[in-house]
């Protein structure tokens, strides 16, 4: 099937408790917000995964590039001190 | 007829409409129009089983001959299934399935709203989930009436054409006999013709948004799908849900 008669993609996130962060389900095709709404909870919430949805346009969505991950990612190796554990926790210290 | 026979009569029509729309439902799974289109269908047959389930095991108790849910379900003929006639009409085309979850699930919908204040406990429990699920099913298939309604001329053709088809099965929905009357005066059941108004209002009020015509008052209507009475559908289905029971019965997974 051709892109054409494709409807748009929707990114899903899902909420598995009250209060916790919204993570990335997956995705799932739909003409609108509301049927893609639909569509979620068929796919992604119909074994109790879930208190709440979130639908997000897929072209909404800005994603780095494979491209990036050498300079976006990899300055972080060497500098250990961009991780709590290179510093040594004084001894007086119980709890952090 | 006793109480409980009325009881046992009553909670094998529901089931039996249910089971058989389950069916319906589930003949489209694989064949869906989209993946996720064919995964809700399988989900709100799968709904429409766990209804069944809950009213033929309540009638097997109320019975009380040692017959369980599946022997209802599976053991017997057509003459005896008292589903509504809506229910085993073949789906045809996926706008036809969208209008008979519609007119279907809003009489539900209503229907089960009222038996929440039922006078019996399990039928109002069992009333209560079922509620939740017709309260789905009815948003599921009221935003397809509406985008096929509103969408390409040839969905516009197919959902108008699948509305005045099934238009001749809606004043059945309403249907009841002496079963019903009795379990209304004994506060089991409720009064059918009382929800009809609200559901024409919800038939509008879709209808309306997407621009389907509503078929005029005065046409044929089909009715005694409750007194056993089928089209010639129902027989072809049922020799295909209740196969593998008959040719091996008590066959367990």
């Amino acid at each position: 099937m051709s892109n054409q008669h494709q409807w748009p993609a929707w990114e899903v996130f899902t909420q598995k408790t009250d209060g916790e962060a919204h993570e990335h389900a997956g995705n799932v095709h739909a003409p609108d917000a509301e049927m893609a709404l639909l569509n979620a909870r068929d796919v992604y919430g119909r074994r109790q995964e879930a208190v709440n949805i979130w639908v997000v346009p897929s072209s909404a969505i800005t994603a780095s590039t494979p491209d990036d991950v050498g300079p976006f990612f990899d300055p972080a190796n060497d500098k250990m001190y961009r991780w709590p554990n290179y510093f040594k926790t004084p001894d007086g210290i119980k709890q952090i | 007829m006793n109480t409980n026979d009325a009881l046992y009569t009553y909670c094998v029509r529901l089931a039996d409409t249910a089971v058989i729309l389950s069916q319906r439902f589930c003949e489209w799974c694989g064949h869906g129009p989209i993946l996720e289109e064919d995964i809700a269908m399988s989900n709100m047959g799968l709904d429409l089983i766990g209804q069944a389930r809950g009213f033929y095991a309540y009638a097997a108790a109320l019975e009380n001959k040692g017959r369980s849910e599946d022997d209802i379900a599976f053991h017997r003929n057509e003459r005896e299934f008292t589903n509504r006639c809506m229910v085993e009409q073949p789906n045809y085309d996926f706008a036809y399935t969208m209008v008979r979850s519609f007119l279907h699930g809003a009489a539900a919908y209503l229907q089960y709203r009222e038996l929440t204040k039922s006078g019996d406990e399990t039928v109002s429990g069992l009333a209560a989930k079922s509620l939740k699920e017709m309260t789905y099913h009815v948003r599921h298939s009221s935003e397809w009436l509406i985008r096929l309604g509103d969408g390409t001329d040839e969905s516009k053709v197919r959902v108008q054409n699948a509305v005045d088809d099934l238009w001749q099965f809606t004043d059945e929905l309403f249907e009841m006999d002496e079963v019903d009357q009795m379990l209304i005066r004994n506060g089991i059941a409720c009064d059918l013709t009382q929800l009809r108004q609200e559901w024409d209002q919800m038939v509008d009020e879709v209808f309306s948004k997407a621009g389907i015509t509503k078929p005029a008052p005065g046409g044929f209507q089909s009715k005694g799908g409750m007194k056993g009475m089928h089209s010639e559908h129902l027989g072809h289905l049922l020799s295909e849900m209740q196969f593998l029971q008959r040719a091996y019965p008590d066959a367990k997974w």
